[in-house]
């Protein structure tokens, strides 16, 4: 049986605190900076706070994973490079990369610090990962959540690494790492600046019959109406008219979070080493409720109970959610 | 950015002038005591606000008689009650049940969330929106707790009634 650790998201040291306080294993974060895919305002740690984090979360047993997934614009490697030493120095205890030329900085300076490849990286076949592995030491591939559980078996059986699995959170199914929609309307790379759909660009507004709009550098993206729920302000999930679809549809993905808490065994029994739950934007009371509900589930499975799982439908986009392409490539 | 015309405070109903601007006189000297306690308790929070440490926030608990302008300026803090019809415009503006609001101040519920129910309005500056999120969801400790406890007993037990109030009809309508 895989270790099936918890790798829970952080976007502020209190939210680090709590992850650990509600059964991480391990606690993923970034810097105030384009070195990581979640550089929103107002989040992330200065160097000084991860220090603090990470003394914490070694104290109680968990480990503290460094995002440094964006790729580097040419020629412009210093930041990450920088983030890299700044990370090592303070005692991470693996970096999560995309880039690999990053990832070729950290394994010839940090040979002593696990490199894991991120979901942003789109690793989808034995042969990508076995190339990180080969190339850079490669510890573990997070895998992009376009695969079934039989694939995932398939390729734990090909590669030499762990697989990390995303089982909660945001469900972008866009190709991962390589999704330019916020770039081309905002101008800010999500692979690049780290911001999809950043909130300087974003609008809301609200309407007379209790609808409420949202819009992108002036697009409208969405409308809600009075009743309906609403989800993120992203691109890939807008709901647009086309002349064959005049009612308006949505053409890429629709507002859904995964959650395959009900997969969690087969997921273990595929090989599965680590389970990723998204939100790193996400409040302390989102980390409190998910972390908790999936350590008690995971506890349960490993103690050969069935799962006892928390309802988390009020914690998901739109209020929806779905177990994607792991349950069926049918899914949509 | 600019508000938009759909965004501004909702219309005060007719003949609840009076009654706002006198709570708005009765609350005032409370808010400003309990904002200055907060920003002095809790340094930290002004450094996450960045470039918005002087952008007008319009806090609006739906059912309360008047709207909170919130300017976390450590140099020149504002946090006043105002009514509706003379709230600031321009800024950012989060609209909600008083509770929610408090339990979002707290981290006892989570913002995203209660935007994809529709039970939290958002408008204005969404940038400044989040940090002034992320910046209180980096505190430690409740918030409402520390302001209830500088009203001893009687304010914990307002607190605690307001809980129980709340946690019984969460998903009560915000509208009005």
């Amino acid at each position: 049986m895989s270790l099936a650790e918890l790798i829970c998201p952080a976007g502020t040291p209190a939210a680090l605190r709590t992850a650990v306080d509600a059964g991480a294993d391990a606690v993923y974060c970034g810097f105030q900076d384009a070195t990581n895919a979640r550089n929103f305002p107002g989040l992330n740690f200065t160097p000084e706070e991860l220090a603090a984090s990470v003394a914490y979360a070694h104290d109680k047993g968990a480990k503290v994973l460094l995002a440094l997934n964006t790729y580097p614009p040419a020629g412009k490697v210093d930041l990450w490079r920088q983030a890299a030493d700044t990370g090592a120095r303070l005692g991470v205890d693996a970096f999560i990369v995309a880039d690999m030329g990053v990832a070729d900085y950290i394994a010839r300076t940090h040979p002593g610090i696990r490199l894991h490849l991120s979901v942003q990286a789109a690793a989808s076949s034995p042969e990508a990962i076995r190339y990180y592995c080969e190339n850079f030491g490669v510890r573990r591939v997070v895998l992009p959540r376009i695969l079934t559980i039989p694939e995932i078996r398939q390729i734990r059986r090909e590669i030499p690494c762990e697989i990390e699995t995303f089982i909660f959170g945001n469900h972008g199914l866009m190709v991962e790492g390589r999704c330019s929609l916020t770039n081309y309307l905002t101008g800010q790379s999500t692979n690049m600046d780290g911001v999809c759909s950043p909130a300087s660009d974003v609008a809301y507004a609200r309407h007379e019959d209790g609808s409420m709009s949202s819009q992108l550098a002036g697009f409208t993206i969405d409308c809600f109406g009075p009743a309906e729920k609403a989800g993120y302000p992203t691109i890939c999930k807008g709901r647009y008219t086309a002349p064959h679809r005049p009612e308006g549809y949505y053409a890429f993905e629709e507002p859904v979070s995964l959650n395959l808490s009900r997969l969690l065994p087969e997921l273990i029994e595929a090989g599965v080493h680590a389970f990723k739950i998204e939100g790193r934007q996400r409040s302390k009371s989102y980390v409190r409720g998910v972390v908790t509900a999936f350590r008690r589930a995971v506890d349960d499975i490993r103690a050969g109970r069935p799962a006892n799982m928390a309802d988390l439908v009020a914690l998901t986009e739109g209020q929806k959610q779905t177990q994607g392409a792991f349950e069926t490539k049918k899914w949509r | 950015m600019s508000l938009s015309a759909h965004s501004a405070p909702h219309a005060t109903r007719p003949g609840t002038a009076v009654v706002s601007r006198l709570a708005c006189t009765l609350v005032q000297p409370l808010l400003s005591r309990v904002v200055r306690r907060i920003a002095d308790r809790h340094p930290s929070l002004f450094a996450r606000l960045g470039p918005h440490q002087t952008t007008d926030f319009l806090i609006d608990p739906v059912e309360l008689p008047f709207a909170l302008h919130l300017r976390p300026d450590p140099q020149a803090l504002v946090f006043r009650a105002v009514p509706r019809d003379a709230a600031p415009r321009g800024g950012a503006v989060i609209r909600g049940r008083f509770m929610l609001l408090l339990e979002l101040i707290d981290s006892e519920e989570d913002g995203d969330a209660a935007f994809f129910s529709r039970d939290l309005e958002v408008s204005g500056d969404t940038e400044a929106v989040v940090r002034l999120r992320n910046a209180l969801d980096d505190i430690d400790g409740s918030i409402a707790e520390e302001t209830a406890a500088m009203f001893g007993p009687p304010g914990r037990a307002i607190l605690a009634r307001l809980r129980r109030a709340y946690d019984a009809h969460p998903k009560e309508s915000t509208a009005r």
